[in-house]
């Protein structure tokens, strides 16, 4: 306990005799552990006697709260795993929320339709980088996730006969692209996320996860290559916790934020992918960044794919439809790599609108306003805001922004985190999982389509819980932790705390995010990303001179946002290091330099007579990327694509061909 | 709002400027010590931040982003996507920062202030009394016979308008303005439910797909977390009132 005072000593501010507070404030102030966690935690002074660290035991760890998290915590808990949900928001913040357009399934309510198609649709979209088996188990999964999700409350959008409608979406096609546009999207008008994310909390509550709300993950905790829990840093008191777990799943989605311009949160800031690169392990295939082809132009919020869906189409400068051009059959609802690609040819070949004429326009006042009202409120109300745009007059002006991030934690088709070499190929690494935009699975290979992100959280998160009561049962006895395990961690975090170099946070972060956004965009060069590694080794090597300004340990954002500098570099210098190296151009990323797909055999050719290339010489593979945190240095190896599907009896696996639209 | 109302809110304002509670924890024992911060008063003044306002953007979240970046970084509020949890009071309403536009008159002030009755540090309120008040009205579907569930999907037949209303649009984020602009949840706050979690009770009250409704803990009218209301109706500048009518 003496360590305890000591701590009370470092860590108390000055305090002056105050008023009774309102009752309201005093029983907001209580515990979260009392609140929602169980009474099974202990306080060590293993790792310092300046920042004792609170001990917790659970059968699984769930670090992140949003879709794929809050699906993963409460399948467990419903399996009887004592579970904690670890997350730096509460559930209903986490970037789910903003998801606008809707989730595929192939229910087939508005038309007949199979889940093939569907698969056959997202093997397409991926380019062939994505692996089929996963993808096949997504698409299969699919109805039944979406009537899950109906069933636990859900208020999707209805049909005239009362079933879930579904509207148009982006690269969704009818009898394996021959049979015209697929309706499979289902939604809730254009908030289809904010609703999923509500549903699924909601649902959480009937279970008795332990949420650690607002708890930073700091790291896993790795002995001996297996995962054995997450360390913590609580944001409203600073005390260290440490969730010792024989499962650990990260739900922690995407890193948005590197970029300048993007339609993410301020908190997707890679943290799942930065605290598996700071374990060793690797991230794939991050050099796939999407680029939406409809953030409003200046504000970078998004404007759905549903709206183009719903009959809405993208205008140059000299009022064409130019999707008509680019891809004659899909047009407006082409694969979103390819519309953004082709409005910034239209921009760059001088039909862009606006005084700058940088940017197009997406109109939808030819739409009725009813229709309009009923089916796109959402976007209605931000085109006001961020432009102030009246949709049903005027059109909106969009520009191609960050959006989603197709690498991610390499897993397989259950949810295991997976590494690979090339004698012994993928290997399970013991205790971690990933699900949701944080991993990689990989189901949208190259490119994701739209609608598929919402499905892919469902999916993966039920899966993830799955595959943990498969090969575990509750109550299990863990195995030992070293008493000191996340030294590493506290010792980082102190040292930011007190950190007094000459550059602030700020000014690190947005070095980094212009370097992403001029020499890591929509299209590449090798030449411009060669300029952009070398400019983003100089930006890492900066955080040795960073200076902080809050001292404090209660509530410290500035503390926190700098954790989340220092993965948001982790991220963007694997992301722009892969992308250099990649010399072809796949699914969202495009050179210039290299202009098309290399894969084993030309398919672009008939097949006959043409050798095939040995794995060095071709692309249709994976990145594994591995990073040096103390240099910056990033490693790149390369990863076979899963070809096959989970059944060929069931769904045959698609051949790679040219991908049109 | 009316003169009256307004002075009160002032008050309460004035009260929750002066103190600030913030909890110290140990695992040992739970020991308040509270700390007396001031809160700053925000100015947006183009003539003294040089060129900032052309990198700042048009809206309040903007403006605070900036001070933290460039003049204050121990400046704390919370903020993430469209999700409701930069809600604040903004010159005397609660709003969300991400929503509020600049007012570009730079001879008035913008005050900022955390939601009233709920401190944790700067511009953070503390959530967990409002989220354990929504967690009670058990917010989820509940069906007789749920060994089918995932097999089927239920068809909805309530009128369908007045759901979309309460649930569509506008949509409903937890942002906590409407209960924290409201003076009996001020007052009450630990056993009023207050006008967003009533809004949310009445939600799953008319939800046809809800088998349980008459054992549902927010059916009784005459229960004291309903009965506190006394449909004063203050408005918040960002939401419409049909919530507050609905109840």
């Amino acid at each position: 306990m003496a360590a305890l005072s000591t701590a009370s000593r470092v860590l108390a501010k000055k305090v002056l005799s105050a008023k009774a507070l309102p009752a309201v404030s005093q029983s907001s102030r209580k515990l979260h552990f009392s609140v929602y966690g169980k009474n099974n935690s202990k306080v060590s002074d293993g790792i310092s006697t300046q920042y004792p660290v609170v001990d917790h035991e659970f059968d699984a760890v769930v670090v992140g709260a949003g879709g794929a998290g809050l699906r993963a915590a409460f399948g467990l808990s419903e399996a009887g795993f004592n579970t904690a949900c670890v997350t730096k928001l509460f559930p209903t913040r986490s970037h789910t929320v903003a998801a606008q357009g809707g989730i595929n399934a192939a229910l087939g309510n508005m038309e007949g339709d199979d889940w093939r198609w569907h698969f056959y649709d997202t093997v397409k979209g991926s380019d062939w980088l994505g692996d089929q088996d996963a993808i096949h188990y997504m698409t299969e999964q699919a109805p039944h996730a979406v009537v899950e999700l109906e069933n636990f409350g859900m208020p999707f959008s209805r049909t005239e006969d009362g079933k879930i409608y579904q509207r148009a979406f982006g690269g969704q096609s009818l009898k394996f692209g021959k049979g015209g546009q697929a309706h499979r999207c289902c939604c809730v008008a254009d908030r289809t996320g904010h609703s999923l994310l509500h549903t699924l909390y909601g649902r959480s509550l009937r279970y008795d996860t332990s949420y650690f709300v607002e708890y930073f993950a700091l790291d896993l905790l790795m002995e001996d290559g297996e995962c054995k829990g997450v360390i913590a840093l609580c944001m409203e008191d600073g005390s260290i916790h440490r969730f010792r777990s024989k499962n650990t799943v990260i739900a922690t989605g995407g890193y948005g934020r590197t970029y300048f311009s993007c339609t993410s949160a301020h908190t997707s800031t890679g943290d799942g992918n930065a605290m598996v690169t700071r374990a060793g392990l690797p991230c794939q295939d991050l050099e796939f960044v999407q680029f939406h082809p409809t953030g409003i132009y200046g504000a970078g919020c998004l404007i759905t794919e549903g709206c183009r869906g719903e009959g809405g189409i993208l205008i140059n400068s000299e009022g064409e439809r130019f999707m008509e051009r680019y891809a004659p059959n899909a047009k407006d609802l082409a694969s979103r790599d390819v519309v953004s690609r082709s409005i910034t040819i239209e921009i760059r070949e001088g039909r862009g609108c606006g005084p700058e004429k940088d940017h197009a326009y997406l109109q939808l006042h030819h739409l009725p306003p009813q229709q309009l009202a009923t089916r796109l409120p959402g976007i209605s109300e931000t085109a006001m805001i961020f432009a102030g745009v009246d949709v049903t007059k005027e059109p909106i002006p969009v520009l191609p922004t960050v959006h989603y991030n197709m690498g991610g934690i390499p897993t397989n088709y259950r949810g295991q985190v997976i590494t690979h070499t090339p004698e012994e190929g993928d290997k399970v690494v013991p205790g971690l999982f990933a699900c949701g935009e944080a991993a990689c699975a990989s189901v949208h290979g190259a490119n994701r389509l739209g609608a598929n992100s919402l499905l892919d959280l469902v999916v993966f998160g039920r899966a993830c819980a799955h595959t943990i009561a498969d090969i575990c049962t509750p109550g299990e006895k863990l195995s030992p932790l070293k008493t000191n395990a996340g030294e590493e961690s506290v010792a980082n975090l102190d040292k930011l705390r007190f950190a007094d170099g000459n550059m602030r946070t700020s000014e690190i972060r947005v070095n980094m995010q212009k370097t992403m956004q001029n020499h890591a965009a929509v299209f590449r060069t090798g030449k411009v990303l060669k300029e952009g590694c070398d400019k983003m080794d100089a930006v890492y090597q900066t955080l040795d001179d960073i200076k902080t300004f809050d001292r404090g340990i209660v509530w410290n954002t500035d503390l926190v946002e700098t954790l989340e500098l220092q993965n948001l570099m982790l991220n963007a210098v694997q992301t722009i290091n892969s992308a250099e190296q990649r010399q072809e151009s796949r699914g969202a990323h495009s050179r210039e330099d290299f202009k098309d797909r290399m894969d084993e055999l030309d398919y672009a050719k008939p097949l006959a007579g043409q050798v095939r290339k040995p794995f060095e010489e071709h692309w249709r593979k994976h990145t594994l990327s591995t990073v040096d945190p103390k240099t910056g240095k990033v490693t790149l190896k390369y990863r076979p694509v899963i070809d096959n599907s989970l059944d060929a009896e069931d769904c045959a696996a698609i051949p790679p061909a040219i991908r049109s639209y | 709002l009316s003169p009256r109302s307004h002075a009160s809110m002032e008050q309460c304002s004035a009260i929750a400027n002066a103190m600030v509670a913030s909890a110290f924890f140990t695992a040992a024992a739970l020991a308040p010590e509270p700390r007396i911060k001031h809160f700053q008063i925000y100015h947006w003044d183009p003539d003294t931040t040089g060129d900032k306002p052309r990198i700042c953007g048009p809206i309040v979240l903007d403006a605070l982003i900036n001070i933290k970046n460039e003049m204050d970084p121990t400046l704390t509020f919370r903020h993430s996507c469209i999700c409701g949890t930069c809600a604040m009071n903004i010159n005397g309403g609660n709003t969300l920062a991400s929503l509020n536009k600049l007012d570009i008159n730079t001879s008035k002030p913008i005050k900022s202030y955390p939601l009233p009755h709920m401190y944790v540090k700067d511009l953070v309120p503390a959530m967990n009394n409002f989220y354990a008040q929504y967690k009670s009205i058990e917010p989820f579907l509940n069906k007789r016979d749920e060994s089918q569930e995932g097999k089927e999907q239920y068809h909805q037949t309530i009128r369908l308008a007045i759901l979309k209303g309460l649930l569509e649009h506008p949509i409903y984020i937890f942002c906590a303005c409407c209960s924290t602009s409201c003076p009996s949840y001020w007052w009450n706050g630990d056993q009023y439910l207050g006008p967003a979690v009533l809004m949310q009770a009445y939600c799953w009250l008319i939800e046809s797909r809800d088998e349980f409704t008459e054992d549902r803990p927010s059916k009784d009218p005459f229960s004291l977390p309903k009965k506190k209301c006394h449909t004063l109706v203050f408005k918040t500048s960002h939401n419409d009132s049909p919530h507050v009518k609905s109840i």
